[in-house]
């Protein structure tokens, strides 16, 4: 289907009691936005607005100041309802330079509020950004609602007391807007304070200046005259179960989720890695939790980190890697010894833009036809997808008990926007998480490292260092019967066999595939993966709301598949699969199932927009005919 | 006290496998000697992990009757830092060739060496890939005719221990197929090194490179074209020790002197200057030196990082506690 965007009609700010609300944040990338959106984020989920954020930001380090290129953004959508996407469009945008403007003003929902550094519309940064006249005067924002703001000016006044001169003074001016826009949604200033104080603990001076510059922009607020409309605006807070919130990002849930992992299982775990945008934050994670049972290894190249990690698990420990795209293919002979050896191994996926370095900081789905085939031989291993931030949590465990329980690598798939946004999570009760500690083998009397599990197929986990196991394992096919090698034609048949029904049987030991929103069955269902949760599930709400037959269905387990996803889906008139690449997933369910489900794909780096995949379920519901 | 250890002996560490290198290889010696060597290293046999990457030499682990890991092509050092992080208590052997340690797995062997993780890697250089049928490898002399260099290779080799001592290698030595005694004894001393200890063994391949190391190994002239290195005794050889080797120190080259000449050096194997020169060392105008070419004591990764686990685990973490640090909020 083709791509096409619906416009939601949102002028959020123009309602009686605004509900929901999507806020930009965009400067340089040395303008310090994701920090200021970091701690928006903060005040704003302990204000009691459920909330869903989109760091968006270049990868170049340090880009030309200025330049379009190097423009860093941080978006969050916070409102009274559950909020699943970073919205659609902007409600609030704040822009630091004209760069920041003419690369974000498109996403403005006329009427929307636009906060501009006036201080920053310098000629020079105006030619950067490839504007021929300000757009600050020449009238092309009229359909704004402008506040126009020296912030350079207003800073440096506020920090003026503290000497720091005129470079360092001006790097306090995120925190100066942070306090405006927390002024305008009556956001406390407490926990920016806070962390200020702490992330300049050593420069008592700079947290001065910062706290100075955070009060003065929200004092600006409160005594400015403000244009029109501007006002402070309540965004209700959201009604949540009852319990203990906490926000995290999807690259520290999945690292809490290994930690959690090897807690329920029981073992040591070796995280293997080598450093890759958008990856590398989760050694960044690991590596602080090392009071865990967990050791981490930053490895010499990728190939060394997926065999570091194989020889852990060789070794009785669970090796764990993780990598993005261009790395998960260099470790993909690694990863298929340890299908052919059965040795458990968790591989983590952060997909990004591809192919080769494509991408790197922006997201996509485009690994899923690797995670599923990409190997040499016959090589199946189970395959597993987040959908959001806090499902990180949940599926981590998941992959660890499924390589420990079953003896085999495993890949999650996680991709840039889940690593990196973030979203409030009920804190859950490890007590209630079902323990599965893994057991190695020990038995000496007549041992050999063929012996296997009859019902799921693992082979024994025999570790170096057990008396009377002495044992060779290695790439070279092994016998069924005694595990050593050999070369024999119909034990090769029989091992290929029982790799692929040792993975298949883990159909057994998965839940069934339910219904995440609507009927079990009816006109439409839109079926996704990973995350594409968040904009499905926004967009088939909006559709329901309007009385459409659609049901929303996120698929986690992508092999095996849940055994009961074929007569599910079956028991829909049509199937439309959105994904962020070419229609992976929508092959492998037509030629898994034979249904003609048809796909909505888009391969721009960024997520979908709500707007996006209901204006697909308009058009699909269309050529259904009339609904009842 | 733990208990004795049951008095082992060769055939312990003889595997139930059929041995499938060539009639005449190199490679049995080597394993004859490492399975009796074995026994004497006062080691539970459980405890003894062999990894190996692709190639004939990777073979070994299979004939060795302790845990063994074959793994794939040039990642057996890989794979052994990946083992020895997670159970320092083993003790890790690495067997590896020319083409496996120093063409497809080069970058693992410069970063084991560079970390000194703590383990043993057996090179056995036939300077030719074998189990590929004979072409020529990074350590193959120029002009080595092969079936994929019929007219002449084209390529400079690498000498592995220089190199070796070029990544930051705490160990390096080299020594001979079927000299079991000076093997047996490198070995040994490779094995008390806490490190990693990088031995070349010269291996002859008698299918594709037979001879190549005739020199060095034809006891009617290996006198004259290698010399054995021994701490703190005077550098020399020949027949009749007739022979010693100094500095030139106008062109800081080794050169062959009369062994009576005042200034033949001393063997010192913690000096990395002279341990370059004579690792270096090569015919027509130079022997062969084996024996301990260098010897470091230098801290291990793997101890590095035992001992930032102690002291990070004094207070074991709590799932509950990380669940709940930072910023929490109650919704009542």
């Amino acid at each position: 289907m083709e791509l096409a965007e619906e416009n939601l009609g949102e002028h959020h700010l123009d309602e009686k009691e605004v509900v929901d609300v999507v806020v930009r944040f965009a400067g340089d990338s040395g303008d310090g936005m994701q920090l200021t959106g970091n701690n928006f984020t903060e005040a704003t989920a302990l204000y009691g607005n459920d909330l869903s954020t989109f760091p968006d930001f270049p990868a170049e380090i340090r880009a030309p100041v200025g330049a379009t290129f190097g423009v860093s953004a941080f978006q969050i959508y916070f409102g009274a309802n559950d909020v699943t996407t970073a919205g659609d469009a902007l409600d609030v945008l704040v822009v630091m330079n004209p760069a920041a403007l003419i690369t974000n003003v498109d996403n403005l929902v006329d009427g929307g509020l636009l906060i501009v550094d006036s201080g920053a519309f310098t000629a020079k940064n105006l030619t950067k950004a490839k504007y021929q006249v300000n757009p600050l005067e020449d009238g092309s924002l009229d359909k704004f609602r402008v506040l126009e703001i020296d912030i350079t000016k207003q800073v440096l006044a506020a920090v003026a007391e503290f000497n720091l001169g005129h470079k360092t003074g001006v790097r306090s001016k995120n925190m100066w807007t942070l306090g405006l826009v927390l002024w305008l949604f009556d956001r406390d200033r407490a926990g920016t304070i806070e962390s200020l104080k702490t992330k300049f603990a050593s420069k008592p001076e700079i947290a001065s200046a910062n706290i100075a510059a955070l009060n003065a922009g929200h004092a600006y607020g409160e005594t400015a005259e403000l244009p029109a409309g501007i006002h402070v605006y309540k965004v209700p807070k959201a009604k949540v179960s009852p319990g203990t919130y906490r926000n995290i990002t999807g690259t520290n849930a999945l690292a809490w989720g290994l930690i959690a992992g090897s807690e329920l299982a029981n073992i040591e775990l070796l995280f293997a890695s080598y450093p890759i945008t958008p990856a590398s934050n989760l050694l960044h994670e690991l590596v602080h939790h090392r009071d865990f049972d967990i050791n981490t290894f930053q490895a010499e190249d990728e190939i060394a980190a997926v065999c570091a990690a194989i020889g852990a698990s060789f070794a009785g420990s669970l090796g764990v890697t993780s990598s993005a795209g261009p790395g998960i293919a260099l470790k993909s002979e690694g990863i298929a010894l340890a299908c052919a050896t059965e040795l458990p191994l968790v591989v983590v996926n952060t997909q990004r833009g591809g192919p080769s370095t494509g991408l790197p900081t922006k997201t996509e789905q485009s690994d899923l036809n690797m995670a599923l085939h990409g190997r040499h031989g016959d090589t199946p291993m189970p395959v597993i997808a987040s959908s959001t931030p806090t499902d990180c949590f949940e599926v981590a465990i998941e992959a660890v008990r499924l390589a420990t329980k079953y003896m085999t690598p495993v890949m999650l798939l996680s991709d840039g926007y889940l690593a990196n946004a973030a979203e409030p999570w009920k804190i859950p009760d490890f007590s209630e998480f079902e323990p599965f500690p893994v057991e190695h083998y020990t038995k000496s009397e007549d041992f050999k490292p063929s012996i296997r599990n009859e019902e799921t197929l693992a082979r024994v986990w025999a570790k170096p260092g057990t008396p009377g196991l002495e044992h060779r394992i290695g790439g070279i096919e092994r016998s069924f019967d005694t595990g050593d090698i050999s070369y024999d034609p119909a034990n090769h048949q029989k091992m290929t066999d029982l790799r692929q029904a040792k993975i298949a049987g883990i159909a057994n030991d998965i839940p069934l595939q339910e219904v995440c929103l609507g009927n079990k069955t009816g006109k439409l269902a839109v079926v996704g993966w990973g995350s594409t949760f968040g904009a499905i599930h926004q967009a088939v709400k909006r559709a329901r709301t309007e009385g459409l037959d659609v049901s929303h269905i996120q698929v986690r387990y992508l092999s095996p598949l849940p055994r009961n996803l074929e007569e599910l889906l079956k028991s829909f008139d049509s199937i439309l699969v959105p994904e962020m690449n070419t229609g992976q997933f929508v092959r492998l369910i037509r030629s898994e199932y034979l249904i003609d489900a048809e796909a909505l794909n888009k391969v721009a780096g960024q997520p979908f927009k709500i707007g996006e995949i209901l204006a697909a379920i308009h058009a699909k519901i269309a050529t259904l005919g009339s609904n009842s | 006290m733990n208990q004795a250890l049951p008095k082992l002996t060769v055939k312990d560490y003889a595997s139930d496998q059929e041995v499938r290198w060539c009639p005449g290889c190199g490679d049995y010696a080597i394993l004859k000697t490492i399975q009796k060597l074995m026994p004497t290293f006062d080691q539970p046999k459980e405890n003894q992990v062999f990894i190996s990457g692709i190639g004939c030499s990777s073979r070994f682990p299979y004939y060795m009757n302790t845990f063994g890991f074959h793994t794939i092509h040039g990642r057996a050092p890989a794979v052994a830092t990946g083992v020895k992080l997670a159970n320092p208590e083993l003790d890790v052997w690495v067997i590896t060739g020319d083409g496996d340690g120093f063409s497809i797995g080069g970058n693992h062997m410069l970063h084991v060496l560079r970390r000194n993780v703590d383990l043993q890697i057996l090179l056995f250089n036939n300077e030719i890939y074998g189990l590929t049928k004979g072409q020529y490898s990074p350590t193959s002399p120029p002009g080595t005719r092969s079936p994929s260099s019929p007219t002449g290779s084209i390529d400079f080799p690498l000498a592995p221990c220089v190199v070796a001592i070029g990544s930051g290698g705490t160990f390096i030595a080299r020594t001979i197929d079927t000299q079991a005694k000076h093997l047996g004894a490198v070995v040994t001393r490779g094995h008390e090194h806490r490190g990693t200890s990088f031995i070349e063994i010269l291996q002859n391949c008698p299918i594709y490179n037979d001879g190549i190391f005739n020199q060095v190994t034809d006891k009617k002239i290996a006198a004259d074209f290698k010399v054995e290195l021994v701490q703190g005794e005077p550098i020399v050889f020949g027949k009749e020790r007739e022979w010693g080797i100094r500095l030139n120190h106008d062109s800081l080259n080794l050169e062959v002197v009369d062994a009576t000449s005042d200034d033949v050096l001393i063997h010192d194997e913690t000096n990395k200057v002279l341990a370059t020169l004579l690792a270096t060392m090569k015919g027509p105008d130079l022997p062969v030196a084996v024996g301990v070419i260098y010897s470091e004591e230098k801290p291990s990764y793997v101890d590095d990082s035992q001992q930032q686990l102690i002291s990070i685990r004094k207070a074991k973490g709590s799932m509950t506690e990380l669940l709940h640090s930072g910023h929490t909020w109650e919704v009542e």
